[in-house]
């Protein structure tokens, strides 16, 4: 049976390999991330970063004279949806993804590709597990969690100066992650947290979590998790006349929040990537995206941007659209993209971190923290 | 008042309001399974379409200038209650009069495929993000030292308390007293019997589906504006808690459904209030294994005698 298994799949691959020379003058990049579902704006913004490079690139003559195609797969930020979209890929012959983009699809997903010769690089997933398992053809152009739980407990530390603090997560790999990155390093520094709880993701009351943190005399809150709990607890928050500070990550930072929470949203903080999109680099870029009614200011527009960078500057070097010669030149070469400087530690981490500490406006923008 | 009794009076505002979010969907549930015996697995579908309509029947009137907050929940519960029944027919039409005396399973498996369908179908209308609303009805009572801890109870919240006691006795009446309540018991004593007799019972049936869609959609409605926010997905969860409050309360039983809706949102509010709001689930979920336990049929159902 497994004598059968290889020889299908090596018949596969001659086929695949045939038609990839057939094609040669395209070469497919998979998005994999959420088109559908509660967080498929961040899908929007991985799309219109690739979508803006691989157009730029084409309209300057593709690699090599290869122009690239973008195809979109859709895992609506599950697990299950993810590997299905991870098979989905392979079986199409498709040797370089950007994405996923919530970490719990990308942890699955990532194995399927190391396995199958797939590079990939996501623009968005922070959970560190994703580069812990000594992955060869798995990058990011975001930085870790840890860093940016590491950045916003430094902040509360420096310049927010809470006097109690409680910090709530969603149970998620993601939020809960953060939160205990926040946690344990303000525990570190001799910080007491009154409150570590989480609620449930979907959910739609919190007065009874609201009820509590009044109690406690709570007066600032550390979230790990996405925007439409976290602007559920703001906006019933505020009817409930607890006024505390908040913070979350980048997970909380679109404008759904403000329009889910009013003005309940108006100084939040929230750490998430520099704004690339004020990046000088980026300005013609910025223009371009702009003129195709789309908006360049999410969060993982440019780092995604950056992903397909990455996979072209690798191209052009190596000379092949090989996944692991491109891997190898990737990791030891640091390249100046749209995000800056991208340099890999040996596990496929960014050695410099990416996060700013914002605040967030009601009318769903945000302005850096000094 | 102390601190101690200020908070678990606050908790307890919280456990009744959010226990009565579940018993409005809960009281359509258990009509529908008291009458013909099946789980109308769509009704959480149903609910969530009527905050839809709600949400965009309020937005439309509001841009169109309408200031009066009284004319337009009333417009707004009129054209959310019309379609949301409109939904229950068809829903009844369609997965379960072709399945009428076919096996209990089968309705049941067609009934998850409309919920399935109902919610990719509004992914599909109104796309999959949060849709979120500004608060219409805001303000409320407090009371206690605002030193110590201070006790708020929202317009909102009474209202929610008030509908869903309006709705229960309002239901119970008409299945009691009516002549089409008759009707209804007289089905779900014995269907073919009942048919025999000269009822309609087809008729009798869709009726049942339109109110239990009624129903729903006034839950859509207050809940809409009580959160602010509505997705395609609120009904999945909305109509599983729903249901677990109709078992708890003894499903059939209408006064049991809110007591059950009742029971599991104190316990989810005291759980969250003395404990890590993380075990909220496990508790309840406990306490409802336990009660089971105990009384199989549920809190106030009857005990279910095998039709011979």
């Amino acid at each position: 049976m497994k004598t059968i298994k290889t020889t299908l799949k090596a018949v596969a691959l001659a086929v695949m390999a045939t038609s990839t020379l057939a094609q040669a003058e395209t070469l497919k990049i998979g998005l994999a991330g959420p088109a559908t579902g509660p967080v498929a704006q961040y899908g929007d913004m991985q799309k219109i970063g690739v979508m803006a490079a691989i157009d730029d690139i084409n309209n300057a003559g593709g690699i090599n004279g290869m122009q690239l195609e973008g195809i979109i797969y859709d895992d609506a930020c599950d697990p299950k949806q993810a590997v299905a979209v991870a098979n989905k890929i392979v079986n199409d012959g498709v040797m370089h993804v950007v994405g996923h983009l919530c970490s719990s699809s990308t942890e699955p997903a990532s194995d399927i590709y190391e396995e199958e010769g797939v590079l990939m690089i996501t623009a968005a997933s922070t959970s560190p597990s994703i580069t812990e398992k000594g992955h060869q053809l798995i990058f990011r152009t975001i930085g870790l969690d840890s860093l940016q739980g590491t950045l916003a407990a430094q902040h509360i530390l420096n310049s927010v100066k809470p006097k109690t603090i409680a910090v709530i997560h969603d149970k998620q790999q993601y939020g809960e992650g953060l939160a205990t990155t926040v946690k344990s390093t303000l525990e570190a520094a001799g910080t007491e947290i009154v409150m570590f709880e989480g609620v449930t993701a979907g959910d739609k009351d919190f007065s009874a979590l609201i009820a509590k943190l009044k109690k406690e005399g709570i007066d600032f809150v550390y979230y790990g998790g996405y925007h439409p709990e976290l602007g559920l607890i703001l906006r019933q928050s505020r009817e409930k006349g607890f006024n505390a500070q908040f913070m979350g990550p980048e997970g909380i930072v679109n404008s759904d929040l403000a329009k889910i929470a009013g003005k309940a949203s108006e100084g939040v903080l929230a750490t998430a990537p520099k704004s690339f999109d004020q990046n000088p680099v980026n300005q013609a870029r910025v223009e371009r995206i702009k003129a195709k009614g789309e908006d360049p200011t999410g969060p993982f527009v440019f780092t995604a941007y950056a992903a397909v960078e990455l996979m072209q500057n690798a191209i052009n070097k190596t000379g092949s659209t090989d996944p692991e010669e491109m891997a190898e030149y990737i990791r030891a070469n640091p390249l100046e993209t749209a995000i800056g400087k991208v340099a890999y530690d040996k596990k496929g981490d960014l050695t410099e971190s990416t996060f700013q500490v914002f605040t967030l406006h009601q009318d769903g923008s945000k302005t850096p923290v000094k | 008042m102390t601190e101690t009794l200020l908070y678990l009076i606050q908790q307890l505002i919280n456990g009744l309001t959010i226990g009565s979010t579940y018993a409005l969907i809960a009281i359509g549930y258990t009509m529908v399974y008291g009458i013909i015996g099946m789980i109308n697995f769509a009704h959480g579908e149903i609910y969530m379409i009527g905050s839809y309509v709600t949400f965009i029947v309020i937005a439309g009137l509001v841009s169109m200038g309408m200031v009066s907050l009284p004319i337009i929940l009333v417009v707004a519960l009129i054209v959310a209650v019309v379609i949301a029944s409109t939904y229950g027919w068809t829903v009844e039409r369609v997965a379960y009069r072709p399945l009428r005396g076919s096996n209990r399973l089968i309705p049941l498996i067609s009934a998850i495929g409309m919920s399935i369908f109902l919610q990719n179908y509004v992914v599909l209308a109104q796309g999959s993000r949060d849709v979120a609303l500004p608060p219409q009805i805001s303000g409320g009572w407090t009371f206690g030292d605002p030193a110590v801890f201070e006790v708020s109870f929202s317009y909102m919240q009474a209202l929610i308390w008030i509908a869903t006691f309006v709705t229960m006795v309002a239901l119970t009446l008409f299945i009691s007293r009516s002549r089409m309540g008759r009707a209804c018991r007289a089905c779900s004593e014995d269907l073919g019997m009942t048919n025999l007799l000269g009822i309609d019972t087809n008729r009798t049936i869709a009726l049942t589906f339109i109110i239990g869609a009624a129903l729903a959609a006034v839950a859509g409605l207050l809940l809409g504006l009580y959160y602010g926010v509505v997705n395609p997905f609120v009904g999945f969860i909305a109509g599983l808690k729903a249901f677990t409050a109709a078992v708890l309360g003894g499903i059939g039983s209408i006064p049991g459904a809110v007591l059950g809706g009742l029971i599991l949102g104190v316990t989810e509010a005291l759980t969250s209030a003395y404990f890590p709001s993380e075990y909220k689930d496990v508790v309840s979920f406990s306490l409802l294994v336990l009660i089971l336990l105990f009384r199989p049929s549920g809190l106030l159902g009857k005990p279910e005698v095998e039709k011979v």
